[in-house]
Parts: structure tokens; sequence; C-alpha cells
């Protein structure tokens, strides 16, 4: 399948033996060269040679080629998280750029097997897609292509209402019923009478009471707690044709697919970048390349004002973790050093810094990563800042440098993939069979006019009206679309 | 070769050219069109259809940057480049020469190259193109492919070329040098004229749209001819030339009365330019707000009678505004429709930002 030249089969086979050295652990990984077009095919399509079609990956081909035809960008690395990885090279590319791509996609390999957050996606997600296109292809040969472009549409357009963590999670099955509910009585400790409002208070045994009412009527709503992976409930739930609950659980199966690579967008990269600089400067690069190569690696490390580069901090970080690991920065007498100088002098040869990143990289995703490893000196060495609008001058402003601030704002970007956290509480609000969203508010209000071209989505799918209770401007709001038209209500409804 | 992705590629594009599905059309974002201008720097338009999702007001969100600067320095602005570390969507941003834009323009609205009017071309100063080789010159235009070729020639001929030792030295009769013709290079110069309506019903926003429309037609026209000049006239019950400057960022007000303009506009190019030399172009922006229906009869019959016969195209664009009437688009379609003789006056309606690339191909789509 491979049709490398003899010169990139060598190269491959050099580097991978390199990667093995230095204990990288991946799948078999397949290289393929392709022609510019071919690649900014597979690169709108995510990676994958077949999806089933949809204009929006029309539209990212689009800017891939734009952009490649006009020199403003050229995509350096493709690989896909399957057994065995696919890698793609340029045919175009220079030889010491393929190497530097192929260093830096052991990395990835390494990562995507290792990290335990892609522990749960579907290693043949290659057969998976093509299996989803032929699908979705069937449908439209049955019911036409505007009809199955539209629902696409749709089913797109809330794509993002998953919950990656879910995957993780073992819930016992829908019969074990709590049996204080059903009874409901308080379990008492055994005791001695005499000693029974001890061991037994009857303040504690009204307040369990009354949290136990509280429970029992919330018991009376289904989904009994709030739910987060909307896409799920709806597929359920929700009533569909056939063929559309198909359609959705496709969609819902690649966001699923999908989801970790956000999750894991720093690291990843990172990672990758890491291995790639220790391969070429170390083993790989001749004397005639090292221009090019310094060129084209600064290049992808380049950091901008307007935004943080995810090769630039997750390098960055895993460096600054070797560093501390193997000078022994680390741990409680460390903490507690308040001796600036001798902090930074620390040094015990601890030399646990290998062990350490390769420890990182196989249970942290980013939001762990940066909470525990994004450290005050790292903050100032990098200049890191964080940036708010300023409606006065209609510009983004920096607004701060100080290290909380700054890291809030990081992980804010990074939690839940940057995407507002949205549950699904009642099906049955106002016992009316309509649905009720709940969106927990974190300090930033929704983008209300997507928010209400989103329900009209819903409730295309939903049949009934749907309802998202909300914050805007501090109030709570309930946003509702009834298929015809758009509403505000005051938040005190849902109080039913 | 045909591609899988073909098919949905060519969906996007209809989508996009407003073909099918009419209801995406609102989630089209074309990004600023003037993004960073001065030293060259422009974001580039690409179209994006972005379906909706429960997202959060970016524009409130903020984010985390990298580099130098203190508290309070600006770091962009919404919309350009997606500021922030969220999503990986990417508008993109790069150095772009003026030429190569217009050209990128041209391809993305699909506008015919212009054919200059009539003979109206004068042959300018010629133009040196290195395309000939002779056997003296100076060393700095050696051809050394040319002369190792024929020192080849000469020692193969001679006999002492041996295939085993390939060694060949040419001497001074091998030596060819790069030697250059004249071309005279046909020119042909351009005004344009822009008018603008800066009565009090024009705002802010309108204007901002005048001013993006005629940054894209001045880049265009200036990537077709080589000599330009641009003037700029603007009027309220009066008209008065101006510079760049002005022409951007007054506010005036009071009464429109467009016959000012067009008279001032027809002295202007009779005075100052040959029109047996020059291509004329003359492009209008008002939100159709005449002072009286008298003033509009006048309007034509200077059109008709003076300044249609001078020019090569005539664009009207007529920006929404609450306070105006937009009478004026009506009244001129009305006077010279189904004319073939003045189908250079073209006239465009622009109701938002969104309609500045339809409206300059409407302008320029017929490359007159």
């Amino acid at each position: 399948m491979a049709n490398l030249t003899i010169e990139l089969a060598k190269a491959k086979e050099n580097i991978e033996r390199l990667a093995g050295d230095y204990g990288l652990d991946f799948f078999q990984t397949i290289f393929e060269v392709l022609e510019f077009d071919e690649l900014n095919q597979v690169a709108a399509f995510g990676g994958f040679p077949t999806r089933y079609p949809h204009w929006s990956f029309g539209m990212e081909y689009d800017q891939l080629s734009k952009g490649y035809e006009y020199g403003l960008s050229k995509i350096y690395e493709m690989v896909i998280n399957n057994d065995p990885c696919y890698a793609y090279l340029l045919k175009s590319n220079p030889m010491v750029d393929q190497k530097l791509v192929m260093a830096h996609v052991y990395g990835h390999c390494d990562f995507f097997k290792n990290n335990h957050w892609f522990s749960k996606t579907n290693r043949k997600m290659m057969d998976q897609m093509a299996n989803h296109a032929t699908r979705i292809h069937r449908y439209i040969d049955r019911h036409g292509y505007e009809e199955i472009e539209k629902f696409l549409d749709i089913c797109l357009s809330i794509e993002n209402l998953i919950d990656p963590h879910s995957v993780f999670i073992k819930r016992p099955g829908h019969s074990e019923v709590d049996a204080q509910l059903t009874t409901g009585e308080v379990k008492k400790l055994k005791s001695k009478d005499y000693m029974d409002k001890y061991i037994n208070p009857p303040e504690f045994l009204e307040d369990q009471k009354r949290k136990l009412e509280e429970k029992a009527k919330q018991k009376k709503t289904y989904p009994p707690s709030p739910v987060k992976d909307v896409l799920l409930f709806l597929i359920e739930h929700a009533p569909m044709e056939q063929w559309q609950r198909d359609i959705l659980s496709i969609v819902r199966k690649e966001a699923y697919y999908f989801a970790p690579q956000g999750q894991t967008k720093i690291m990843n990269e990172g990672w990758a970048s890491y291995w790639h600089s220790t391969m070429m400067t170390r083993n790989i690069l001749t004397a005639s390349e090292l221009i090019d190569y310094a060129d084209h690696h600064s290049g992808t490390l380049a950091m901008s004002p307007g935004q943080l580069n995810p090769y630039k901090i997750g390098i960055e970080l895993f460096r600054d973790i070797e560093d501390r690991w193997n000078k022994g920065k680390f741990g409680s007498d460390y903490n507690q050093c308040t001796d600036l100088v001798e902090k930074k002098n620390w040094n015990t040869n601890a030399g646990l810094g290998k062990q350490k990143i390769f420890e990182v990289r196989k249970v942290y995703n980013d939001v762990m990563f940066i909470d525990e490893f994004f450290t005050e000196e790292f903050c100032l060495k990098h200049k890191i800042f964080a940036f708010e609008y300023n409606p006065k001058t209609t510009q983004y402003e920096i607004y701060s440098k100080a290290f909380n601030i700054v890291k809030k704002k990081v992980l804010d970007a990074l939690t839940n993939r940057g995407q507002p956290f949205i549950f699904v509480v009642d099906s049955n609000f106002e016992n009316r069979s309509e649905l009720l969203l709940s969106h927990r508010h974190e300090g930033i209000d929704l983008k209300i006019p997507w928010a209400q071209d989103t329900l009209k989505n819903l409730f295309q799918i939903w049949k009934r009206p749907v309802n998202l209770l909300t914050k805007l401007d501090e109030k709570e709001k309930i946003l509702r679309f009834d298929g015809e038209k758009h509403q505000e209500l005051g938040g005190e409804k849902k109080a039913s | 070769m045909a591609l899988k992705i073909d098919q949905n590629y060519r969906r996007f594009k209809e989508i996009i050219r407003g073909k099918i599905k009419q209801d995406l059309k609102k989630y089209m974002s074309s990004g600023e069109m003037i993004g960073k201008q001065g030293k060259d720097y422009v974001s580039i338009p690409l179209p994006r259809i972005n379906l909706p999702h429960f997202e959060y007001d970016h524009e409130k969100k903020g984010g985390v940057g990298q580099g130098e600067g203190q508290e309070g320095d600006a770091v962009g602005k919404p919309g350009e480049g997606e500021a922030g570390s969220g999503a990986g969507r990417h508008v993109l941003e790069v150095d772009v020469s003026m030429d190569e834009l217009a050209q990128i323009m041209g391809e993305e609205l699909e506008l015919p190259r212009i054919e200059p009017k009539g003979n109206k071309q004068k042959l300018d100063s010629p133009k040196y193109r290195y395309t000939g080789i002779r056997p003296t010159g100076p060393e700095s235009l050696k051809h050394f492919r040319r002369t190792y070729r024929q020192a080849l020639k000469r020692q193969i001929v001679s006999g002492t070329y041996n295939p085993k030792d390939p060694m060949i030295i040419p001497i001074r009769e091998d030596k060819r040098y790069r030697s250059w013709k004249e071309i005279p290079q046909p020119v042909s110069n351009a005004v344009i004229v822009y008018i603008m309506d800066v009565s009090g019903s024009m705002g802010q926003e309108q204007k901002d749209i005048v001013r993006t429309e005629s940054f894209w037609i001045d880049t265009w026209l200036r990537s077709q001819y080589k000599g330009i000049e641009s003037r700029y006239i603007i009027h309220d019950a009066a008209a008065k030339e101006v510079d760049q400057e002005t022409f951007y960022h007054t506010k005036e007000s009071g009464g429109t009365i467009i016959s000012s303009a067009y008279k001032l506009c027809h002295h202007m190019l009779t005075q100052h330019f040959d029109p047996g030399e020059w291509n004329m172009y003359v492009f209008h922006f008002s939100d159709g707000d005449n002072w009286s229906a008298e003033d509009t009869n006048m309007c034509m019959s200077l059109l008709k009678s003076e300044l249609l016969p001078l020019v090569n195209l005539f664009g009207y664009g007529q920006v929404e505004s609450q306070y105006g009437s937009g009478q004026f688009i009506k009244d001129l379609e009305k006077g010279f429709e189904k004319n073939k003789e003045f189908d250079h006056l073209i006239t465009s309606k622009i109701d938002s930002k969104d309609d500045i690339l339809q409206s300059i191909k409407t302008f320029l789509g017929k490359g007159k």
C-alpha cells in the first residue's frame, strides 16, 4: 500500500528504529505520499480517505487549497489515530521536511496508542468511517440528497453536545432503584434505645427526610439527573425515522472519535514536537539540512500575540517537566522553599525526567496538564498574557499578565474543549412533552442568535417545543422555540 | 484527476453563490475585507459557513496570547483571525501585495480583464527584456550554459574532446552573452472619480461600506491600468473636490442635490483630462435620497448628454440607510432600462457589508 520511494523507505526504517530506541511505543505506521490536492482532500476529510458527502468538507478543502495555491499555508503533517496508523507525506516536500514529518508522526502514534484519553477510541476508525459513508450514501439513494443534507446540517449543528468523559463511566443498570426512595423512609443506623438519639440525631433524620422528599420529587422528571450526552438522549428518546436515528448516531460516533484529539491538543502536539526535535537534532540531520530544519521548526513553533500555539506551549512544558524532574524540582521540600535563588539552583540530580514525561503522556489531558505543570515561572519565562475585549476601542487588549488570571484563562479555554456545558434536564417540561436543556453558566453568556438557531434545529428532532435555561446579563432566562417563534422568558418558570 | 471531494466542493460553492440553501447564507462569514491595511498587509476573505452551535459569545470571552507587550496594548480586532486560544478556526492572514490581491480578487469574483476603450493607448517608455544571445558583452551577463555548449561543440569538431576525461575549457570565441531587446509597452491611462453623498442621512456604517467598496474597486482598476488617477468628490447640497483623507472622514450634513456633483464631475473630467486619451470611471455612492424630483430629472439629462458619452463605466451604488427613501436607484433604472447605448451605467444596491462583494462583481463583472 505504501508508495514510498527508496530514499523515503530508508528514512522511514531509520526513524522507526530510532523512535523505538528512545522508548516510543506505537502501532504499525504506514506512510503514503500524496500530491497536494490529494493531501488537501484527505485533510479536509479530517484525515480519512472517505467520508460521507457534506458541503462542510468541501469548505475545508476550499480553504486548504486556496491557502496552498496562494502560498499562504501548507499542511505539514497529517496522521490518524488508527491501528495501523496512517500518515501522509506531501510529495513536493524536500527530504528534510519528510524526515521531520516522519519523526513528528511517530510522536503522535506513540501518544495515540498510550494516552489514556484515547483508550476508548475505535482503532479501526478507517473502516468505520468508510462504513458510515456507505450507510449515508444508501440513505441518499433512498430519500434524496437534499433531504439527507438538510438533516446532516441539523446533526452537525448539535454535534458538540456530547460527554467525552462518559465513555469511562460505568453506571449501574436502570433496574436498581434506590430502596429509600420507594419506601420514603430514612434508613437508621442500628443502635440501642438509649443511644438512639446520639447515633441517629433527630435533626439529621429530619434533614435526610427533606432531602429524600426533594429527591423523590426530582425523580418524577426524566431524565432523573441531568444528562450531558444530549445526542444519546435524543437518539434514545426523540421521535425520529430510523434513518434519521442512524445518521444522528453516526455523527455522534464520529464526534466521540475526534473528542480526545480536542482534549489533548497541546499535549499531543507538544509530545510530537518534543520527539521530532530530539530525533532530528541528535540523530537524523545532516549538516546541509540544518538551516532548512531550523527554519521550519521555528515556523511551527512561532508564537503570535493573538493566540497560544499548542506546539510551542506543549513542547516547552514537556521540556520544563523533564528539566524539573531531572533536577528534583518537585515535592514538598521544593514547593515550600521560599528562597528564590536556592529554588532556581535546586538540583538533587534526581534524574527522573524521562520517566516523568512518559508518565505524563500516559495519564494526563490538556486541562490536567496545564493545571499541574503551568507554573508561575513558566508563565513569566514565556511571556504569556490574558487579553479581553475592549468595547471602547473595539479591539482585544492585553488585560493582565498576572499568573493566576492567565492560568484561569487558559483553563477556561480548555475546559469542556472551550464549549459551554449543556445538559438535558427535563423531557416533559411544563408537563407538555417539551424539552428543557440547561446551560451551566460560568461567567460568559451564550451567543444568543446562534443559540436560537440551534434550538430551531433541535426542534426539528424533538418535534415539540424546546427550551434552554441560561443566564443573560446575570439574569436567568429561558430561550424557547415552539416551532414558529422564538421567545425569551424569565427564569422563574423553571420552578415547576 | 477527479477527487472524491469535488462533489462536496461544488456543493459548497453553490451555497456560497446563493444558488441553493439560501437559509445557510446568514451563517456565512467572509471575514473583514480590509484587515490591516498599510504595509501592504491585508487579510484575505475566504468565505466560511459556520453552522450554529451552542457557543460562547466570543467577543466577551477574550483569550490568552504570547509575546511582548504591556497591559493595555492592543492585540487585534475581533473577527480578525479569531483571536483567542479557542477552536482552531483560522482566517488566513499574510503579506500580500496589492497586485496579487487584485489577482486573487479577480479569480474569486471571476472578473474579466478590462478592455481599454477605443484607441486610447499611448506608447509608454520601452521595457527591456533579455531574450537574445550575442558573442560579446559584459562578463556579468555571461550565459554559462550557452558558453559551455559552444566550447563543447568546438572541442568535438576539433577532436580535442575526450569522453573518458570530459574536460571542457571555453576560450574567448566560445563566450556567449545575453542581449536585450526593447519592447514598447502600450499603456493606457485611467481616471477614477469617486463621488460620495455625505448628507445627514449617511451614517458611519454607510461610509464604512463605501470605504471598503472603493478600496476594492481601486485595487482592481489599479491592477488593470498602469497610470491611474483617483479623484474624490463629496456632495450634500453642494459639491466639492476633496482629497482621499477628507473623502472618507468628513461628516457633513444637510440636504442632497445630486446634480451638483454630476456637474462638478463633468467639469473636472473635461477640464483636466483629455477624453481621447483617458479611460474614465465614475462611481457614485449615495443613500438614494435626492432633494427633489426636478433635480433627479436634471441628473438624468446630465448623465445622458454629458457624462455617459465620456466614461467607460458609471457605477451607482446605493447603500441602505434608515433615513433615505432610496428612490434614486429606481429612477435611474427606469430612465436607462433597456437602453443598449447606456449599458455602461450600472446600478447596485448594497444593503449591508455582506453585499459588498456581490456589488463589486456587478460593477466590474462586465469588463468595461
